[in-house]
């Protein structure tokens, strides 16, 4: 069918989006009122209030009805994360879950593993981190060397080894690992992607104070802990190909919606004005680079727009989504180091005062560039993937 | 919701770019060098086609298309580095002409005689800037008609004029092509088109659908130039193997590529902005040619750097792609030019 080209939401999108307002102005705590999400009350008050999104659908309205979603396509998800956003509702305690496992899930998980697992993670009943880094294998994530040994008498796996940074680690309920069960196999071959239940004999965590000094990821040791064989996602031994579905999701469509930054721009248009009238020279200073963040926070909106619309149309995300995560990363960047730069003298100023989002926002943006696969790899990807340059 | 071009648009834009292989290679390019001019065999090809006419109303023998037509097409043009004025006439142009049709002035049967050369491709045009109104035009030198401001006692007028009215000195520029001229003229109650508000409105939507076909010509200019320059890369060898395996010079092709991918929803969103008319048209437009125009730079700047000193040469195809890219990054407003802009919009919000 050849459909114009339209970029306006349709009236039934509209419709949604108006809904999805009136539940969240009713709903969502005021802004920043809950503790933060990598201490442990401001975890469990980040859970209760995800519960209430689930009781009313809201959590993950994309996934079908069955599992506690909405089934509707992925541009009404987008409005939702625009009003989300929009009423300054808290971050997603159980991001790592709803959009990076949940596709994955979907697309390579047993139909057991589904009724099993999406409901708890839709109403944040359970909450899942994600296991795969190592000390010794961070960019070379195939460079794993944490084992699962085979145990036919059990009828599953026995894991051993180390995982680090693993965000929302030190409370999380379950985590995704990949693991080496084939250390024979050449080493993207020989890896298997396990779903375990952190309360499991012989799981250690040991939270590790992030830059701000709060608990935002954890080690994780596992010794000798058993995991049944239908706990295993995918098909043993082609964890990786598990893996970067997991990845793409992360790069790509999933884990960050424009929503996020183009809400951050407003606010620092916002932080612009306001700058004028106090201190106008240093406001002129700043607007070329205030106006560089707003428009890539709008450069952002129009590309998922742009995907999201190949994708429903058939098409899928390959390459691109590297490039998507290098853009998302320095977008978030862009945008706070002008806020920053806005804030002057007082940009260091830490606590609870109105700009305080600011400090945080810039410290979190800082990881952007490094986790989901750091940029520089992800400049690897374009140059070898998308122009066919060859490998080093 | 539905931010795709269609079959048809795809199409037509894979028939423009196989002829465009075929008729403006670079020697014809490096031709169009030594003997600028505004309609060639070429031209006359693409007229045939329908694309001078593609924006303008059937009436007057175009195709009644909009911007979000014949943006894939400039593309095409930019890919090329296409010596004639495509995107003047056929996207700057013939819209301002038939806006200006709409108005009281659309009585000005210079007019209608005009859209119809633009649709049937038996007329070049070039259009002046509104913000600099002194300065050479693009173009001007050799184009069939003249589109040109001068302050009135209402503001800016817009006027008309067949070239033949008026001497053009040609002013040299970095690439030739340009064919940037000094029309000697003097307004005139016949060249007048639009004064006052009806003058303003124009110019504020000539101003914004140039930048947006100008951003198109871009990213095909950038995309050309990251493309040439990835195949360089693969085939030029260094310590025994192919500089392209080297991190250093992956991660600034890459790097230009980040770029180009998110100027092009930039400016195919702009360009349904204009057509659609709805929202915020000039701030749309004022992404697209600050993300094309940056993009297009970045393009040139690795380009030339991962060439090295053949490159440099005038031997080497890349200074044609370098040269427009150049002029055009600057034309219709700079990224600086339209982030100013955007600030100033995005203020005027404000309480
Ligand atoms: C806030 C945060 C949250 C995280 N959450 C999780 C999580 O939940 N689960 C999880 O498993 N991991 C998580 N990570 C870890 C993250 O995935 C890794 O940090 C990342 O993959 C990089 O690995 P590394 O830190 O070991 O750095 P290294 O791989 O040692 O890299 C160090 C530097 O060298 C560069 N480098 C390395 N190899 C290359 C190469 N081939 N070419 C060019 N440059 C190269 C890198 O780009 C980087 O600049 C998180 C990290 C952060 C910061």
């Amino acid at each position: 069918m050849d459909r114009p080209m339209d970029l306006h939401y349709t009236d039934a999108q509209e419709a949604f989006r108006a809904e999805a307002r009136s539940w969240l102005d009713a709903h969502a705590p005021a802004p920043r009122s809950l503790a933060s999400l990598d201490t442990a009350a401001g975890f469990e008050a980040h859970r209760a209030w995800e519960a209430e999104l689930a009781a009313d659908r809201w959590s993950v309205v994309s996934w079908p009805e069955e599992f506690g979603g909405r089934g509707v396509g992925i541009l009404e998800w987008l409005v939702f994360e625009e009003e989300y956003w929009r009423a300054q509702a808290p971050l997603r305690v159980s991001q790592n879950g709803v959009f990076l496992l949940a596709p994955t899930m979907f697309e390579f998980g047993t139909d057991a593993q589904k009724q099993r697992f999406l409901p708890p993670m839709a109403s944040a009943a359970e909450i899942w981190c994600q296991g795969w880094s190592e000390p010794d294998a961070g960019s070379d994530l195939a460079g794993i060397r944490s084992r699962a040994q085979r145990s036919d008498d059990e009828g599953g796996w026995v894991l051993s080894g180390q995982k680090t940074w693993a965000s929302r680690g030190a409370f999380a309920e379950w985590c995704f690992g990949l693991f080496r069960t084939d250390p024979e196999a050449e080493r993207h071959r020989g890896l298997t992607y396990f779903l375990i239940d952190m309360a499991t004999p012989g799981v250690t965590v040991r939270p590790i104070p992030q830059i701000d000094g709060e608990s935002g990821f954890a080690e994780l040791f596992f010794e000798d802990v058993f995991v049944p064989d239908d706990l295993v996602l995918g098909e043993v031994g082609k964890g990786w190909n598990v893996a970067m579905a997991t990845a793409g999701s992360e790069r790509g469509l999933s884990l960050r919606s424009p929503a996020r930054y183009s809400r951050a721009a407003e606010r620092l248009v916002d932080l612009y004005a306001d700058c004028l009238e106090r201190d106008p020279d240093r406001a002129r200073r700043s607007a070329d680079s205030v106006a560089q963040a707003w428009m890539d926070a709008e450069a952002y909106r129009l590309n998922t727009l742009w995907t999201a619309t190949r994708v429903l149309d058939g098409g899928s995300v390959g390459p691109e989504a590297s490039a998507n995560k290098i853009h998302w990363s320095q977008t978030d960047l862009s945008i706070h180091r002008a806020a920053l730069d806005l804030l002057g003298p007082e940009a260091e100023f830490h606590g609870d005062g109105v700009d305080a989002p600011w400090l945080d926002g810039f410290l979190f943006a800082l990881a952007g560039p490094i986790y989901a696969g750091t940029n520089e790899i992800q400049r690897n990807v374009v140059a070898e993937r998308m122009l066919g340059l060859p490998r080093g | 919701m539905h931010f795709a071009f269609t079959e048809t648009q795809i199409e037509f834009r894979d028939a423009v770019r196989q002829v465009l292989a075929k008729e403006c290679t670079t020697d014809d390019v490096r031709a169009a060098y030594e003997a600028p001019a505004a309609r060639t065999g070429r031209w006359d090809t693409l007229a045939q086609m329908g694309i001078t006419g593609l924006a303008v109303p059937e009436a007057h023998g175009g195709l009644g298309l909009g911007l979000v037509d014949l943006v894939p097409i400039i593309e095409e043009a930019g890919r090329v580095v296409l010596p004639e004025p495509l995107a003047m006439t056929a996207g700057v142009a013939g819209p301002l002409l038939a806006d200006v049709n709409t108005t009281a002035a659309g009585g000005n049967a210079h007019v209608v005689r005009w859209l119809e050369g633009v649709a049937s491709g038996d007329l070049t045009a070039a259009v002046a800037d509104a913000r600099y109104p002194r300065l050479p035009v693009a173009g001007a030198d050799g184009a069939d008609l003249l589109l040109l401001v001068a302050d009135g006692p209402d503001g800016p007028e817009l006027h008309g004029i067949d070239a033949g009215h008026a001497p053009v000195v040609s002013v040299p520029s970095l690439d030739p092509t340009r064919r940037l001229g000094e029309p000697a003229w003097v307004p005139s109650p016949e060249s007048l088109l639009a004064s006052g508000a009806v003058a303003a409105w124009c110019i504020a939507r000539t101003a914004d659908r140039a930048a947006v076909v100008t951003g198109a010509e871009l990213l095909g200019l950038a995309d050309a130039m990251i493309t040439r320059t990835a195949e360089y890369a693969k085939d030029r060898q260094q310590f025994g193997k192919p500089i392209g395996s080297f991190q250093a010079v992956k991660h600034l092709v890459a790097g230009a590529q980040v770029l180009l991918e998110f100027a092009r929803p930039a400016v195919y969103g702009a360009a349904w902005a204009i057509d659609d008319g709805t929202g915020d048209t000039a701030r749309a437009a004022s992404v697209a040619k600050a993300y094309a125009s940056d993009a297009a730079l970045e393009a040139s700047r690795i380009s030339l750097q991962v060439h090295g000193a053949i490159g440099y040469t005038w031997e080497c195809d890349l200074h044609l792609f370098l040269k427009r890219s150049w002029a055009l990054a600057e034309a219709w407003g700079s990224a600086a030019d339209h982030r100013a802009r955007l600030i100033d919009s995005l203020l005027a919000e404000k309480p």
